[in-house]
């Protein structure tokens, strides 16, 4: 019998038989076996979290160690290679595989979730993601555990990353295992930039969508573009290498300033897209504390488009020092200088929706708030380094290691913290302790000020970068002296995050649907949502659905305790891409083991490469082939195929 | 501030000093902003703040407010100082880029890891003269510096005469460097090149045209020879292990791995920067140059007591 | 009121219809992800073109004798491959198994040109940036036809097996979309290499 192509969906209201149905539909395959093969975005950003924050943590590890051999001038506890691998794999840690993942995973968790949707529109692809993420990562920490972590920083300039001054297996790591992640994050940007477009509630409009949605998309579409140059440039880096091609070497045509370039075009977008969804979960967490809407939503969301498209355009401003000609230097000063507008703008929404509404002073709140400060610090001295002559001075110092914690820390772990003890409770039915909280906001917050508010000072005094002891110069003793102690003071309050998640998950207090009154769909389900997310798919009419009565916001009011039931079978629905008109019945996989086995199998290509073993290089290549070929494979279940004879019937 | 030797905010260079009011500009621009802004954030969390305790779905919710207001005048107010620093830099960078239509010379300078080769043309070839890490120049004529890689990227940047200008194998950058005040000016290489990178200063000596001169002719001229017994012995030593890598104008030529040093007791420091020149230092600095700089190029050398002796000796003469 | 509508709609699709799916759009964002690729290679082949002196170009007059052809051959195959789909649009296995078929093997056909064409080729990848850049781009463009292949082979089995609908075949149309990419990297790649340097480029 065939089914029909066509169908109108029921409409109806919730009842426990069709949760019942729902659930058995929806969720994961109980034990070990589901474990390896959900396909649950709550599972799955729950992973990408943990993760992360592990990765947080070696990272911060790496920092410490550090700081105690910079705690005071010529000091001897740590080798320059040791420093070297240190701050390297420090920067390819935070950068690589904190920050870009915490966010992946916030957004994996919330988005169909913020969007009224019951999973992301790829959920294979998803699990895809993460497995790519985590093999990649210990492909890169199995190099740093042998002692052939990267050496020549995050940012591995030619040519003493290539072979003549480098070697070691170092490099090769670093260069296949972020070929490697460059999978994950591109396969992770088609996912969210098709969620984004076609999986909506209906009556979702591109100006209703939460701003978290409009940063994660916006990040999403500049990574799926900018990620090719790095891996590129990382691929004609480990040819180099090993098979004597001359992309950088300049004994043979080869240019080290391409490999800069490359770089750059990907590097700077890539700072935008690890700070915009969290600028995205602040516009969204904050107007729920000062009981009001954000103030210029669509001037915020159209300021996330702004500063990516410009980011696009500012990438030699990390290149002011290589003698580029003055003309090309101009142009990329005026766009690092004209890029803080767009910033401003969501500064000053914030700072608006704070002075006009009426702040519940929670922690994250706290967290929310305090991320304005320390954007802005870091935005004036980002601006003070757009000026070429002034950043002829403040290149390669202190200076601008100040500058990019200050926005890392300050615009992505601060609102990373706070979006954790906002939606706590949806993942997890209960609060985390909010006196706990204090402390741990006020030591994070003190400590990373005291931590890297003297960076500006030492970077003024001249100090340089990626320096592994510095002299006894007036004042660079007791300053460094200071940061260290800061960093220590700083990873004591993220420490005390990790004991308050620790502590909350067993015996945090038990919450309602939605603690905080807050507006948005997430609020509307149970916490935790049940697998399926949404019992009804509901209909939106505004940018708050859950504060219409209370907004006086006329016009149909939207429904979420009825709609379009969607039980026939694991089904969602799918909306048109500008107004989130429905337009599709999306039939949904179901668990499968492929995103696991392709994994394996690219693991298998990678370490071949490593090696240099071709029979396994093929052994691989053969398997992902296989895997991609059955994952592929059309399936009756999603409408992928039916025989043509049944078509001519039907 | 002064006191520390790489601070760029006491300027003594003519590009540096071009730098230093627009520097100041962006640093006060970038402290009142923060100022207002804590400010600005302060007042608006506590204002209408709702007291501790109170449940918040208690808070109704409300909208309204003229909130666009704050983001176009916010807009209007960045606008200026971003315009004003724009233009300023444009003027800044018109002044300082180029290279000086006068040199009172060219200077070719190659970086190496983790040393700074310095090469002095003069007006024939035989004036020409080879140093390392220490760079004189006579005050009031700005001389302009060609800058060669041999291995890999590095950074050459004397914060209180001239911003950075990176040294890139395949080409040749330029930078330049005048002066009106007699001193001396610590250099550090400003780009990540390897384990010493943190040692791998240089200074710049500034001089009167008459000091300049003087120090000009000394260096041109070869090495002595050594009249000692024991500076003959040390020489002895010397040509055999050393003269591979360091030449030493006069007795030993070619070699250009390692810094001349044919006038190394006229430099103020060893190792690029690393130990002031001293005998103890230097004696440590060719024994185990592995203690101050760990992974540098230069092999500890196991000399004997005797060799030790003999060989600072004979170092002691080239002065 | 249009919110009323939305949440009460006629008539939906199950799953993809024709080139209506989700799968259409990921296939989309694939294809761009790897489209941004080719242009970081070709980038690198105009930067170095303009920062090298006179002489980087080791063919300052590229032999168009194998190319043009076997470019004209990867342009038929698409012809072939869109033929296939048409096949599948009316419900003609045979004409799609034909265009498949004939597409592989005019694909397979570029392919084995393109390695002939390496081999005679007077430089090695390490000889310079030149060569370099051209194994590597080539290379990376021959890659991307291997998978083609496999991709329409896939197809031609699927079709075989009786698979597809005129409804129900968004993979055959993402599957040629991918074939029909391929080729037009190749125009740029071709017009690089092989026509650039006649326009005066980087003597």
């Amino acid at each position: 019998m065939k089914a029909p192509d066509y169908r109108t969906p029921r409409i109806g209201i919730n009842s426990i038989e069709h949760q019942d149905k729902l659930l058995r539909l929806w969720k994961t395959t109980p034990g070990i076996k589901g474990f390896f093969t959900t396909t649950d975005h709550k599972e799955i950003g729950i992973r990408y979290i943990v993760t992360a924050f592990i990765f947080l943590g070696l990272g911060g590890v790496e920092a410490l160690v550090m700081r105690i051999q910079l705690a005071g001038p010529n000091l001897s506890l740590l080798t320059p290679e040791q420093y070297n691998q240190l701050f390297s794999t420090h920067g390819m840690t935070m950068i690589f595989l904190y920050a870009s993942p915490i966010l992946s995973g916030f957004s994996n968790y919330l988005w169909p979730l913020l969007l009224g949707s019951r999973d992301m529109a790829f959920p294979r692809l998803n699990a895809l993601s993460y497995w790519i993420y985590v093999a990649s990562g210990i492909f890169l920490y199995a190099g740093f555990a042998s002692g052939n972590g990267p050496n020549d920083g995050w940012f591995n300039y030619v040519p003493y990353a290539s072979k003549a001054f480098n070697p070691g297996l170092n490099e090769d790591f670093y260069a296949l295992g972020m070929v490697f992640l460059g999978i994950s994050v591109t396969v992770g940007a088609a996912n969210f930039i098709v969620t984004a477009f076609r999986t909506r509630a209906p009556g979702m409009s591109l100006n209703r969508l939460p701003i978290l949605v409009w940063g994660t998309l916006t990040a999403s579409v500049a990574n799926l573009i900018v990620v090719p140059a790095v891996s590129l440039a990382f691929f004609l880096l480990w040819m180099d290498r090993q098979f004597g091609t001359h992309f950088f070497d300049t004994s043979a045509g080869g240019q080290a300033l391409l490999w800069q370039h490359l770089f750059w075009i990907f590097g700077h977008p890539w700072v935008y897209a690890i700070v915009l969804p969290a600028m995205g979960m602040v516009s969204d967490g904050l107007p729920v504390f000062c009981r009001r809407p954000l103030v210029g939503y669509s001037l915020v969301a159209l300021s996330t488009v702004a500063t990516m498209i410009l980011g696009f355009g500012v990438w030699v401003h990390h290149m002011f020092a290589t003698g580029l000609p003055g003309l090309g230097l101009a142009f990329f000063s005026g766009a690092s200088i004209a890029i803080t507008i767009p910033s401003a703008v969501a500064v000053f929404a914030w700072i608006a929706t704070i002075w006009l509404g009426r702040p519940v002073i929670t922690t994250a709140f706290l967290f929310f708030s305090s991320m304005i400060l320390l954007f802005v610090i870091g935005g004036v001295s980002g601006f003070m380094t757009a000026s070429v002559p002034v950043d002829w001075q403040l290149t390669d110092t202190y200076f601008v290691v100040a500058h990019l914690h200050y926005v890392l820390i300050g615009i992505n772990v601060f609102p990373v913290v706070g979006a954790a003890y906002f939606w706590f409770p949806k993942v997890t039915g209960r609060l985390l302790d909010e006196r706990l909280g204090r402390w741990n906001f006020w030591t994070m917050f003190v400590g990373f000020n005291l931590a890297f508010m003297p960076m500006h000072l030492t970077g003024l005094l001249g100090m340089p970068r990626r320096v592994y002891t510095y002299n006894a110069y007036p004042g660079w003793g007791m300053l460094n002296l200071l940061i260290s102690v800061g960093s220590f003071v700083f990873a004591i309050g993220v420490s005390i995050f990790l004991v308050n998640v620790a502590k909350s998950l067993r015996v945090g207090a038990r919450t309602t649907q939605n603690p905080w009154d807050a507006p948005t769909l997430e609020w509307s389900v149970p916490s935790p949502p049940p697998p399926y997310n949404f019992a009804v798919i509901p209909t939106v009419a505004s940018r708050h659905p859950l504060w219409e009565s209370r907004l006086g916001e006329n016009a149909a009011l939207s429904t979420v305790d009825r709609g379009m039931l969607l039980d026939s079978g694991k089904e969602t629905i799918a909306t048109s891409a500008l107004d989130a008109a429905p337009d599709m019945i999306l039939e949904m996989p179901q668990d499968s083991f492929a995103p696991l086995v392709l994994t394996a199998a690219l693991s298998v290509l990678f370490v071949g490469l490593l090696l240099k073993t071709w029979s396994v290089v093929a052994l691989g290549a053969v398997l992902s082939a296989a895997g991609v070929l059955m994952w592929l494979w059309p399936r009756r279940a999603l409408r992928e195929r039916e025989p043509a004879t049944e078509a001519a019937r039907g | 501030m002064k006191a520390s030797p790489l601070g760029y905010l006491d300027a003594a260079g003519v590009r540096a000093q071009h730098i230093l009011p627009l520097t100041w500009f962006t640093l006060c621009v970038s402290l009142a902003v923060c100022v207002v802004i804590a400010l600005l954030l302060w007042i608006a969390v506590r204002r209408k703040r709702i007291p501790y305790g109170v449940d918040i779905a208690n808070v109704s919710i409300e909208s309204g407010g003229d909130g666009l207001r704050w983001i176009t005048v916010g807009l209007f107010v960045s606008a200026v100082p971003l315009t004003a620093t724009l233009v300023w830099t444009m003027l800044v960078l018109a002044a300082v880029a180029g290279p000086p239509a006068n040199p009172a010379f060219v200077l070719d300078i190659t970086a190496r890891q983790w040393w700074w080769d310095v090469h002095y043309s003069g007006a024939q070839a035989a004036d020409a003269f080879e140093t390392a890490n220490e760079i004189h120049i006579p005050v009031g004529k700005p001389v302009l510096v060609r800058l060669h890689a041999a291995d890999v990227i590095h950074s050459f940047w004397v914060p209180k005469l001239t911003g950075k200008t990176d040294v890139i194998p395949g080409q040749t950058n330029q930078s330049w460097m005048q002066t009106d005040k007699p001193g001396r000016y610590l250099g550090q290489c400003s780009e990540f090149c390897g384990y010493q990178h943190a040692h791998m200063q240089f200074e710049v000596v500034a001089q009167t045209s008459a000091e300049f001169s003087a120090w000009e002719a000394a260096q041109r001229q070869p090495a002595a020879m050594p009249a000692t017994a024991a500076a003959v012995r040390g020489l002895e030593v010397v040509q055999f292990r050393c003269a591979s890598c360091h030449a030493i104008r006069g007795i030993s030529a070619g070699a250009v791995s390692a810094p001349d040093l044919t006038h190394l007791m006229s430099r103020s420091t060893l190792a690029a920067g690393t130990l002031p020149n001293t005998r103890g230092n230097l004696e440590g600095i060719i024994q185990t140059p592995q203690d101050a700089k760990p992974a540098s190029l230069m092999p500890n050398q196991h000399l004997s007591a005797r060799q030790l002796t003999d060989v600072l000796a004979y170092m002691e003469t080239l002065q | 009121m249009a919110e009323a509508a939305l949440s009460q709609p006629e008539q939906l699709p199950v799953g993809p219809i024709r080139r209506h799916g989700v799968g259409w759009w990921g296939a989309g964002t694939l294809i761009a992800s790897e489209a941004a690729l080719f242009g970081y290679l070709l980038f690198s082949y105009y930067y170095l073109a303009a920062t090298n002196p006179v002489g980087w170009l080791l063919e300052p007059a590229p032999s168009l004798k194998l190319a043009l052809p076997n470019t004209l051959l990867l342009l038929g195959s698409s012809g072939a491959a869109w033929f296939g789909e048409r096949g599948i649009l009316r419900l003609k296995r045979a004409q799609a198994l034909a265009g498949f078929g004939v597409a592989f093997l005019m694909g397979a056909g570029f392919a084995v040109v393109q390695v002939i064409e390496w081999r005679a080729k007077t430089y090695g990848i390490g000889l310079s940036s030149y060569s370099s850049l051209y194994f590597v781009t080539t290379g990376f463009h021959m890659a991307h036809v291997l998978v083609g292949l496999l991709v329409l082979a896939a197809l031609a089995l699927w079709t075989a097996l009786d698979y597809f609908s005129p409804r129900r075949r968004l993979v055959v149309s993402a599957g040629v979309l991918y074939w029909h990419f391929v080729d037009v990297v190749w125009i740029f790649v071709f017009t690089t290499y092989y026509l650039t340097p006649y326009l005066g480029f980087a003597r």
